[in-house]
């Protein structure tokens, strides 16, 4: 007993001298740029507090500096910020879901029910990922409201509203190729409600109607379709129009306001 | 752009203050104290100038005297003013005035510099937006998480062609567009009023020339986009409870929720 007594600074002194050969070491340093909270010797100061953004990937998306009003939760909710990190988290449950899912009418929806019984955490990530689905929907559509409520499409920021509205009308699109992959009633007919709508387009309805069905009705090619349009190419876009929302942000001035 | 660091702001905001409250508390006898070291710093400017430029000063006042008599009456004067400039040489490059310096222009600072009047009053956004943002998305996840946890999506039976559902609808997004479809053409409900819709969004910048972001200001604008939203929130609602087998209006609390997310 008393030598345990005795050895438990001696583990701690170990584990800070550890601590610090590793903070010291070159890999380290290499990896955290000066300024970094993770490196030795972090302060608290103005010129640090700089160096954390500056220094760091943040830099892309994130001023050193932020007007006062921008900081108060009251005045974006978050909303925009959320919208992003909704779409981060789907990423990353939809990458786990890709690994169980085959996009062929025979299989998708064995895939989703084996998904629900017999992978670990299948059926959660799963209900995090619809879930997550329609508060994106939710959050983008009240991101749209509180800028306009705000009057924040006004010049400079005219240009960034309209990839506002893109990203808006995306991210349904997302949403709504991703609500046939489950292959059950719900999904066949929801969607066959939706592209049914699609095909009175004036002029060239019926064509679009057929592209994107990959035939005159839902079936396999318009599994198969809507699956790589949900995981490949939509996203994809997204992330480019994403890229110059965020970049006509801090172009424009920084968010708008205050009122 | 003028940005003002907030330590020295405030540095200068104190600075103020303390000088406005020794004002106050001087009364009387401030401004003849200011008038005292006014006069002190005149005397004081006046004995900053160097000896020699003074002595050059009054010698040259002198040569300028004595040249015009000189020029009136006595030979020997010009050798006296030629000794003078030999002894203190002006300048080459001198004005009309013996000036070394000439103004050529002034420009306002406005012109060539962005200056604004007020600063902006800024903060770090580490820690101050960072944590906002990180509490923010930890508050999002675990909602999600726990929402997850207690309440499954839904996987209804195998997608069967010959079968359909009664009543069959669409993701809840687009219920507000089946919602029109029981009173207009498939054309007008599906295609042109959603694509009006979208396509008036994209041109609101433009169409709204309101410059003031101020809601006292733009009563219209906001009523009308308030009208819109409620317009759609109402069809949605509609179209996701109150519509049942056959698509026809009933009531959920009588016959029951028809709806699935």
């Amino acid at each position: 007993m008393a030598k345990s007594v005795q050895d438990k600074p001696k583990i701690t002194e170990k584990l800070s001298e550890l601590g610090d050969t590793v903070q010291g070491s070159q890999a380290w340093n290499s990896i955290f740029r000066p300024g970094s909270v993770f490196r030795k010797g972090y302060t608290d100061s103005p010129r640090n507090r700089s160096y954390v953004i500056m220094n760091s990937v943040l830099y892309h998306l994130h001023p050193v500096k932020v007007k006062r009003h921008a900081v108060k939760v009251s005045y974006t909710l978050c909303l925009g910020g959320l919208s992003f990190f909704l779409f981060i988290l789907l990423t990353v449950t939809g990458i786990f879901l890709m690994f169980f899912y085959r996009p062929d009418s025979a299989s998708a929806w064995n895939d989703i029910q084996s998904l629900h019984t017999s992978v670990t955490f299948g059926l959660l990530v799963r209900n995090m990922h619809r879930w997550g689905a329609h508060l994106m929907v939710l959050s983008v559509f009240l991101h749209m409201a509180r800028v306009f409520y705000h009057g924040a499409y006004k010049p400079p920021r005219e240009f960034n509203w309209v990839i506002g509205v893109i990203l808006l009308t995306l991210t349904l699109l997302l949403s709504f190729t991703g609500y046939l992959l489950p292959w059950d009633q719900l999904a066949l007919w929801a969607v066959t409600v939706g592209t049914n709508m699609m095909g009175y387009t004036p002029v060239f309805g019926n064509q679009v109607r057929f592209a994107l069905l990959g035939g005159t009705e839902i079936g396999a090619e318009t599994l198969l379709r809507w699956y790589v349009l949900h995981v490949l190419l939509l996203p994809f876009v997204i992330v480019i129009f994403m890229a110059i929302h965020f970049w006509r942000v801090r172009k424009d001035g920084g968010i708008s306001g205050p009122l | 752009m003028t940005e003002i660091p907030e330590h020295l702001r405030k540095r200068a905001e104190e600075a103020r203050k303390k000088a406005e409250a020794a004002r106050g508390a001087g009364g009387d006898d401030a401004p003849a104290g200011e008038a005292a070291a006014g006069d002190a710093g005149d005397t004081d400017a006046e004995s900053k100038i160097p000896a020699h430029l003074l002595e050059r000063s009054r010698a040259a006042k002198e040569r300028a005297a004595g040249g015009a008599v000189a020029a009136a009456d006595a030979p020997a004067a010009p050798a006296a003013g030629g000794t003078a400039v030999a002894t203190a040489p002006p300048p080459a490059a001198t004005g009309p005035d013996g000036h070394t310096q000439r103004l050529l222009t002034v420009v306002k600072s406005g012109s060539i510099q962005d200056v604004r009047a007020t600063p902006v009053d800024k903060v770090h956004t580490w820690p101050h937006l960072l944590v906002v943002e990180f509490v923010a998305a930890l508050a999002v996840l675990g909602f999600t998480l726990i929402f997850a946890i207690f309440v499954n999506a839904p996987l209804l039976t195998l997608a069967n062609f010959n079968q359909t559902p009664n009543p069959s609808k669409a993701p809840w997004y687009f219920l507000g567009l089946q919602e029109l479809l029981t009173m207009f053409h498939p054309m007008v409900a599906g295609v042109t009023i959603p694509g009006m819709g979208i396509f008036a969004l994209i041109l609101a910048p433009y169409l709204d020339r309101n410059p003031s972001n101020k809601p006292e200001d733009r009563k219209f604008v906001i009523s009308l986009m308030t009208v819109f939203m409620m317009f759609w929130a109402v069809l949605v609602i509609i179209g996701s409870f109150f519509r049942g087998p056959g698509f026809n209006f009933i009531f959920p609390w009588a016959d029951g929720i028809f709806f699935d997310l």
